[in-house]
């Protein structure tokens, strides 16, 4: 068999491959889309369950999730992009640092549902604050501190090694120079991994399963001690333990979530790549 | 010009220094004395320590990882082991090979050292942006938009602006490492013109790959090889009849 | 000026902290995942625990043995590295080596997508599609089975080993694949005879990050695998898996019980396997870097 013929029938077959990887993605989402919309209507989105989740809107689960991840994100970004700037900026090339590094590689690698009783170990039993949103924002930051520290020593990183020369041949302290010639130019980057790290909040289920998830509570929280609901432990349990609920709410809930995830995804996409092209330097 | 022996003051002194990056001794046993308001140009083919050497006078070689040295560098009577950093850095401005403008306005790179390091009132700092361009020749060029992006202008113009921002916080030395490199003829004279000017209030030392750059405006030259230094004099005498032959055949461009 | 100095003093401390403190967390996880954990391993010894053939935390007398919870998360995630690293492999070379301007773009987005999808929306999918498919196909009497998981999961697990081995394929000097072409080879020659060898390191490290990654998936392969908490003989039955274990069981547990406590020991289980699998991988992409 010619060279050439073996090539084609070997590109082809890597191209089935990629096609079988394709594939459901396209009807995965195609699903969603089809059975979901029909049950999207504002009712929907805007009111309260009503008799055991069978009517009503899944209000409060929207609102819940949108409270967890952003109380997750108050306490992730900060330390995050303080411990990006110490890696980038501070750190030797000496054992402590490879040993964050790779703290940083396990964090990211630990099973979410091993959080999840991490969080319920520390947070709602041992420091007492039950089972609360503040319980389940703390363990989805923790989780999500890798993310956030990747994008953002990617940011810092991207910042040419010359600005900091510069800087601190003017006499200035290292504080200041990061403060004022490299931060400045990372933020671009460092928004976006914020914004992929919410996404990524808003979707995860196991996490919040033991530290903050409830299914239908008759108000919405008031305060970070009290419980809430949330969109995927929603749509979890009314996909598995509630029966005679229509079908289509079932995938609405689904459409809503992944509307969600994939709404702050695209954000995240779209700010990375206009500031790409803003590029000053 | 140093004309009259009786009125040179010696602004640094280097003792026998030494300089290691990791295993690699790049500078050798190095001792030397830079005279006030002096231009000195220094010489030499790639990896001879140039610029090691003037990055050790503000101490920026302590950025790099395996950085160790031995031997004093004394400022004005001072070790600048000894000396505040953000002191010493104020003292002694670097310009480096490539301009390096920060993506701001022109004002805020001329007026970015003064600002950082305290300076708030605005008709100070003004003034300090207008004197600073007008010594570096950039004032008339740039002085309707101070707001515009320093990364719209040419590359002799930021080479300039990168003058002007180290003007600004009132020096004492300049160190100029092979300033022109990125440069067209045009801007190098304008960049030379300016070194000229300097000179008269400030200690200029010039690191060069250009003999004849060196030639045109250095007072003194000195021709280091291989991290040491071989011979220094005179502009004159170097390049008519140097002492060392190494000296002569690097100039006439037998190597390097 | 003191001041800025104080206010300078206290950031740098800060962020000192903050460099450290993932180290503090994974420590702490440690921690508290032994401190519970071991309130169960004095009243049953780890021998009995792993090896252990029945999980009946709640019958009378309890049986705390996850050999067959173990085995369940052997098979599906078996099952999932079967169907997903060679897919993901030559999917990664497609992309990186084959595909070229707008498809390679569109396909790029069609990973990142599969990626984002939320673990919870995987599985309810694979119940409302997968599973009923299942039953039919393989005439079952359910649908649930460890195969449904391990295709679901081999999903899950693709982006990740597909974008670490994309890297690892451009990390490739070009040279070596120049040189081979310059010697006569098609590109197909080129991929297989000298580009995979150089990025086998790579290669290798992605598919371990993917399949620990498989390992710690909870929720989808919690709804679709059934719950039978039995060795398993074959793909096609329920399994469980150690994930699904504790996400299904926790809710119901008295606080302080052995049950409790039970599901702490399964969590330092699942803590200590992921934690070697992504050390070894990292020495991988050490390997690789050099």
């Amino acid at each position: 068999m010619k060279t050439t013929t073996k090539q084609k029938i070997a590109f082809s077959i890597l191209f089935l491959c990629t096609v079988m990887v394709i594939l459901p993605v396209v009807f995965v989402l195609g699903t969603i889309i089809k059975n979901g919309w029909q049950g999207i209507s504002w009712k929907f989105l805007t009111t309260m369950p009503k008799d055991g989740m069978r009517q009503g809107g899944i209000y409060p689960a929207i609102v819940g999730t949108l409270y967890l991840v952003s109380l997750s994100i108050v306490f992730s970004l900060p330390v995050g992009v303080m411990a990006a700037i110490y890696l980038n900026e501070y750190a030797k090339d000496n054992l402590l640092t490879r040993l964050i590094r790779l703290a940083i590689v396990n964090l990211s690698g630990v099973s979410s549902v091993v959080y999840g009783l991490f969080g319920l170990a520390l947070f709602v039993t041992f420091m007492k604050f039950g089972v609360s949103i503040l319980s389940g924002a703390l363990t989805l930051a923790i989780m999500n501190l890798p993310v956030i520290i990747t994008a953002s020593r990617e940011a810092l990183a991207g910042v040419p090694y010359q600005f900091r020369e510069v800087s601190l041949s003017l006499g200035l302290s290292r504080w200041q120079t990061i403060r004022h010639s490299v931060l400045p130019f990372a933020i671009p980057g460092i928004l976006t991994g914020a914004i992929l790290s919410l996404a990524r909040a808003a979707g995860e289920t196991a996490p919040i399963l033991f530290t903050v998830a409830a299914f239908y509570l008759p108000n919405l929280p008031r305060s970070i001690f009290d419980q809430t609901m949330a969109l995927p432990y929603h749509l979890y349990i009314i996909s598995t333990q509630i029966p005679n609920i229509a079908v289509k709410t079932r995938y609405a809930t689904a459409f809503v979530l992944v509307g969600m995830v994939f709404t702050m995804n695209i954000f995240a996409v779209v700010i990375r790549s206009r500031l790409r092209k803003k590029k000053k330097w | 010009m140093v004309e009259n022996r009786a009125d040179i003051q010696i602004k640094i002194k280097v003792k026998q220094l030494n300089i290691w990056f990791g295993n690699i001794l790049a500078l050798k046993n190095l001792s030397l004395e830079i005279y006030s308001n002096e231009l000195l140009s220094i010489i030499g083919p790639a990896n001879s320590g140039k610029t090691s050497f003037l990055r050790q006078l503000n101490r920026l070689n302590e950025l790099e990882a395996n950085f160790r040295s031995t031997g004093e560098v004394i400022l004005d009577g001072e070790n600048i082991q000894k000396t505040k950093l953000e002191i010493l850095r104020k003292k002694a401005g670097m310009i480096f090979a490539l301009p390096q403008v920060l993506p701001i306005s022109i004002y805020d790179n001329v007026s970015y050292g003064p600002r950082m390091h305290g300076m708030r009132e605005k008709g100070v700092l003004d003034k300090i942006v207008e004197e600073s361009l007008e010594a570096s020749f950039l004032w008339e060029e740039v002085k309707e938009r101070l707001k515009e992006s320093a990364t719209k202008l040419s590359g002799g113009q930021q080479q300039r602006l990168c003058i002007s921002r180290t003007l600004a916080l009132k020096p004492e030395v300049i160190l100029f490492d092979e300033p022109c490199s990125g440069l067209d003829p045009v801007s190098t004279a304008k960049v030379e013109e300016s070194m000229l000017k300097l000179k008269e209030k400030y200690t200029i030392i010039l690191v060069t790959n250009n003999t004849k750059q060196a030639a045109r405006v250095g007072d003194r030259t000195v021709f280091f090889l291989m991290g040491e230094l071989i011979e220094i004099d005179k502009t004159q005498k170097i390049f008519t009849a140097p002492a060392d032959k190494r000296t002569e055949d690097y100039i006439l461009g037998k190597f390097g | 000026m003191k001041l800025r100095l104080i206010k300078e003093f206290i950031i740098e401390k800060l962020i000192f902290l903050s460099g450290i403190a993932s180290i503090l967390f994974v420590i702490l996880i440690f921690t508290f995942l032994f401190k519970e954990g071991f309130s169960f391993f004095k009243e049953i010894s780890l021998k009995d625990f792993i090896g252990g053939k029945y999980w009946y935390p709640i019958s009378e007398p309890e049986r705390f043995g996850i050999l067959p919870l173990i085995l369940g998360s052997f098979l599906v995630t078996l099952g999932a590295i079967i169907i997903a690293v060679p897919l993901s492999i030559a999917c990664a070379f497609y992309v990186s080596e084959v595909a070229q301007g707008k498809a390679k773009d569109i396909l790029k987005s069609g990973i990142e997508m599969l990626a984002a999808i939320p673990s919870v929306v995987l599985g309810f999918i694979g119940i409302v599609t997968l599973v009923p498919w299942m039953k039919k196909v393989f005439n079952l009497p359910t649908g649930l089975t460890a195969l449904s998981g391990s295709i679901m999961l081999g999903l899950m697990a693709m982006p990740t080993i597909i974008s670490i081995s994309e890297d690892a394929i451009n990390a490739v000097p070009k040279s070596y694949k120049e040189g081979a072409l310059a010697l006569g080879a098609t590109r197909w020659q080129a991929m297989y005879r000298v580009v995979i060898y150089a990025a086998l390191p790579g290669i290798i490290a992605a598919s371990m990050l993917g399949i620990g990654r498989v390992i710690g998936e909870t929720m989808a392969v919690m709804m679709i695998t059934g719950n039978a908490a039995v060795i398993p003989n074959t793909f096609l039955q329920p399994v469980r898996t150690l994930t699904a274990t504790i996400a299904a069981e926790m809710g119901e547990t008295v606080h302080g019980s052995l049950h409790y406590y039970s599901l702490f020991a399964i969590g330092i289980i699942l803590f200590v396997s992921t934690f070697m699998i992504n050390v070894i991988a990292d020495i991988f992409l050490h390997r690789n870097k050099k």
